[in-house]
């Protein structure tokens, strides 16, 4: 199919099934026409349709998760998500995914899934001031994982670094589910003024509409109709739909955006993401119930002749769409003059309700606004539930040395530092990293306060993929927990919804159960959802990834100074675990890289049990109470204590109960634990008793090694040995 | 003491030694977008880190050749104090404030983390609070910080103690690992023959503040606070 079909021509049914309408779809589509659409309105209609842009599978779902709460300013829907953080300041963050991008082209697929939900984050009127990222990637035995790795770093790093906002955090793992179809989450967290966010919709018939940023070229059109399709060997041919990147231009669309932001020139602005011009224009029209006009020719383009349909079908990144009050235009243009980029007039509001495309002077679409987005197709998919899985006690699964066991655990790819990673990113630059990665949360002190908001990403998919819903709460709980350790009280989330075909009934059904596990989360921690993405077809010729919906979740901290770290601090303090340990071994670490099975049902989570031993915590390090503090999790107990341990180049000495078996209480993976140290042990555990929070004493900080009771050691120095060379060594291969 | 910081498109790291400098001085910097014609009269021009122009070209080199350059030169070679960073140290390089180049890091990747430096002469104005020896611990964030000059450059700037920093393990030891981007002697930062000109990779405005983990930058922006007052 060529772009250069004549744009006035009447689309055909086999020209909608190769842009992934189906045949209901297309009829749907000629139903709202009117009309057979022209080959341009097919386009529009089959990219503001694809699962990417219009959420038709898992909308239904979707709308059962919690996004109101008493800080939440504004929930899902908009470009992003914002939360009121007190004094007037608000926090506007959201996760995205740019899976199939990042791999088909690693570096340029994650560089702009940082600069797309940059974008998104500033086009609401905040600055910047973190990205986080959670990342999965196939087995390190597969021969294309390592270039994956590489790609994906130097992208994110090279996107991040140069426009200048910190890298504070983020999470790593693998799995072969991922060999086809790696996942790149991005996530972005800025700071506004409570009353001073901008939003989306149109106003104003006769109002100017400005296109800001960067030129229109030939890439990524049809990239959102690519990223909801499954992978086939051809992927490789897919290439010419991945956006390139250009971090500069976006530092510059940045600085001049939030420059004019300080004035009241704007009315409403939104980034051009997926479906480009196409999806800006109507979402912004669709919102504010108005039409929108748009000259073509206006649009500044990059490269000679472009149609219609590639016009509005463009990826190219850092563009901008934005409403303009008509008195405020030269204010306007003088800014991005000033920043080198372009800006022109390219349309008006109109009170038509339609949108209506002209090229030199002839018009190329003429469709409603309305019908696109409410009569946009809405599934409900048939689902199956996940089958339940037994229950694996600790007493029937062989038990190793625990110190050997260790050294194996703390250097399998999963929990070996991820320092090669993190290195690569700057993550200092704007002088406000109080904590840096490697911990539970990053903490992110807010410029000219004494505040500081804590970021974290989680999600344990193998859990997910065992039990869905049970995966969801913890993934939810996790993160909670992991805000928590580090003495923030935990606000709102956005999550990443990554999974397979939604058109298998099994994989409809790992979305619908994680929904209602993280649903039941958020409500008993209070911690809703105020904006996400949803990425379906994570599939490669038939065979799914595990369920990941990855979480992104902020937390506040009154005061930056009280922010509780995981390392040891000195000798001869008493380290004290908080919450029942019972040794859950099923979908263990210890069971996956000692023995070689992924098996049982994961840990269950009594959400009751996490808030009640998360608010004790957190209340015992802003008390001071707590000398460190590290949430219990990949890898169960003896793995957080050898954080701990190599954090602060502090050893210990260890001791386990003697009436079960040790492999399950040093790495069994019950949830609503955390580890800290203490020099007043009565008083916490008096405060533990009464607020009714299991504690127990396991040991005492000291000397250079990790030492059990029954005297197998093993050196700090030789841990972060360990712990240190898997990744780099592996990337040096 | 009233510093002026010069803002290309692509700086990014201006507000750390913004803060920086108004907590050493007790006064606001100036902030100067490099279009405007007029640098005003300054104690101290500072280039920050960054992106300048993307490093599209070779990193500094676009901005080196900036018309506020000419100015930033000028004023340099009538003894004002001019303080290149990161970014900043490789503009000063390529406008030849400076002699040699910032090549890519020997590992081809992006570093940003904690290193340890040895400060080389206390006889400067931003080394005036330091001990010559004196090993401190401050961040680097940089993708071409690998100093070059020739053997004859390099033989020069120790002769004439114009080195600066280098780069050292936690004993004050120069060894190759804690070289990580490969610098010809190890340097980290010089001065230019009137000692007012510095250039350094690594960034002693993200080591003030001890709740960011290090406060051993602070002695930088007190040398310049005594000296400049």
């Amino acid at each position: 199919m060529s772009p250069d079909t004549g744009a006035d021509a009447a689309a055909t049914l086999d020209q909608a099934r190769q842009f992934g309408l189906s045949d209901d779809e297309f009829k749907r589509a000629c139903r709202i026409m009117g009309r057979m659409p022209n080959f341009t309105e097919l386009g529009i209609f089959s990219v503001m349709w694809s699962e990417h842009c219009s959420y038709k599978s898992s909308k239904v779902w979707l709308k059962k998760l919690p996004t109101t709460g008493k800080r939440v300013i504004c929930g899902p829907g908009e470009n992003a998500g914002v939360i009121d953080i007190g004094d007037g300041d608000a926090a506007i963050f959201k996760m995205e995914s740019h899976n199939h991008p990042s791999f088909i082209e690693p570096y340029q697929g994650a560089a702009t899934g940082v600069g797309g939900i940059l974008r998104d984050v500033f086009t609401m009127g905040a600055r910047p001031i973190a990205n986080l990222n959670a990342l999965r990637f196939g087995s390190p035995d597969h021969p294309k994982t390592r270039h994956l790795i590489d790609g994906v770093v130097r992208g994110i790093g090279g996107y991040g670094n140069c426009v200048g906002v910190p890298t504070v955090g983020g999470e790593c793992n693998f799995h072969p589910s991922y060999n086809g179809n790696i996942l790149v989450n991005a996530m972005t967290v800025g700071l506004a003024r409570a009353d001073r966010i901008f939003y989306s919709a149109a106003a104003g018939p006769g109002n100017p509409v400005i296109y800001v940023g960067a030129k229109t070229g030939r890439d990524g059109i049809h990239g959102a109709t690519m990223a909801s399709a499954e992978f086939s060997e051809d992927s490789e041919s897919k290439r010419p739909t991945v956006q390139v990147g250009d971090p500069f231009t976006e530092k510059l669309l940045i600085e001049a955006c939030l420059e004019l932001m300080e004035s009241d020139a704007i009315v409403a602005i939104q980034d051009m993401g997926a479906a480009g011009l196409t999806s800006s224009s109507v979402e912004m029209a669709g919102k504010g119930g108005l039409g929108i006009e748009l000259a073509l020719d206006q649009v500044p383009t990059r490269e000679t002749a472009m149609s219609p349909y590639e016009i509005m079908l463009s990826e190219s990144q850092e563009r901008m769409l934005m409403i303009l009050k008509p008195e405020r235009a030269e204010l306007a243009r003088r800014v991005f003059e000033k920043w080198e980029l372009d800006f022109a007039v390219i349309g008006r509001v109109t009170d038509s309700g339609r949108l209506v495309l002209t090229m030199h002077g002839r018009t190329v679409a003429d469709m409603p606004v309305g019908p696109l987005v409410t009569e946009a197709p809405l599934y409900e998919r048939p689902w199956q539930p996940s089958p339940a899985l037994p229950e694996l006690a600790a007493k029937s699964i062989e038990t190793r040395e625990p110190i050997a066991a260790l050294k194996q655990l703390i250097a399998c790819p999963d929990l070996a530092s991820k320092r090669w990673i993190w290195e690569q990113y700057d993550h200092l630059v704007m002088g406000h990293t109080v904590q840096r990665p490697g911990g539970d949360a990053a903490v992110v002190r807010l410029p000219g306060r004494k505040k500081a908001l804590a970021l974290a990403t989680d999600c344990t998919p193998r859990y997910c993929a065992a039990d869905p819903k049970r995966g969801g709460t913890q993934a939810v709980a996790e993160n909670w927990r992991n805000l928590t350790a580090v003495g923030a009280t935990p606000l709102a989330i956005t999550d990443n919804m990554n999974f397979g075909n939604p058109e298998r009934p099994e994989i409809m059904g790992q979305f619908a159960e994680s929904i209602e596990g993280m649903r039941e989360a958020c409500l008993a921690l209070d911690y809703p959802v105020v904006s996400g993405n949803v990425s379906l077809y994570n599939e490669t010729n038939g065979s799914g990834i595990l369920p990941t919906p990855a979480i992104g979740g902020v937390g506040l901290i009154d005061d930056a100074a009280n922010a509780m770290s995981l390392a040891f601090k000195r000798e001869g303090e008493i380290v004290v675990v908080i919450g029942e340990t019972k040794g859950w071994i099923g979908q263990s670490l210890y069971l996956r890289e000692l023995l070689g099975r992924e098996e049982g049902a994961p840990p269950p989570v009594d959400l009751e049990a996490e808030r009640r031993n998360g608010d004790f915590v957190r209340a015992q390090i802003l008390a001071g109470a707590v000398t460190a503090c590290h949430d219990v999790s990949d890898g169960g107990l003896l793995v957080a204590l050898a954080e701990m341990a190599m954090a602060g180049g502090i050893g210990a000495t260890l001791t386990a109960p003697q009436d079960r078996p040790a492999h399950g209480f040093w790495f069994g993976e019950d949830q609503a634990r955390y580890v800290v140290t203490c020099r007043a042990l009565d008083a916490l555990l008096q405060a533990a008793q009464k607020a009714d929070v299991p504690a127990r004493v396991v040991g005492k900080t000291g000397g250079a090694a990790l030492t059990l009771a029954e005297g197998n050691a093993i050196s700090v120095a030789e841990l972060k040995r360990l712990n240190e060379a898997w990744l780099p060594a592996y990337m040096a291969q | 003491m009233q510093a002026a910081i010069i803002l290309f498109p692509g700086s990014n790291r201006e507000q750390d030694v913004h803060d920086a400098l108004r907590r050493a001085t007790g006064k606001e910097p100036l902030k100067i977008w490099h279009r405007d014609s007029d640098l005003p009269k300054a104690d101290l021009i500072v280039i920050p880190g960054g992106f300048s122009y993307g490093d599209y070209l070779r990193c500094g080199a676009m901005a080196a050749h900036s018309p506020i350059m000419r100015e930033v030169k000028a004023r340099a070679e009538a003894g004002t104090p001019v303080l290149g960073i990161c970014n900043g140290f490789q503009i000063v390089t390529e406008a030849g404030l400076l002699p040699g180049v910032l090549l890519t890091n020997k590992t081809l990747r992006f570093h940003c983390k904690d290193v340890h430096l040895r400060v080389e002469t206390s006889q400067s104005i931003y080394t005036r609070r330091y001990n010559a020896g004196q090993v401190i611990r401050v961040p680097v964030a940089h993708h071409d910080g690998n100093y070059f000059a020739d053997d004859a450059t390099l033989d020069r700037l120790e002769g004439e103690g114009l080195v600066a920093f280098r780069y050292c393990g936690a004993d004050g030891e120069i060894d190759g690992e804690a070289n990580a981007n490969g610098s010809a002697r190890a340097i980290a930062g010089i001065l230019n023959e009137k000692r007012n000109v510095l250039g350094l990779m690594p960034h002693p405005e993200d080591a003030t503040d001890a709740l960011l983990g290090s406060t051993d930058g602070q002695g930088f922006f007190a040398s310049l606070a005594e000296a400049l007052a």
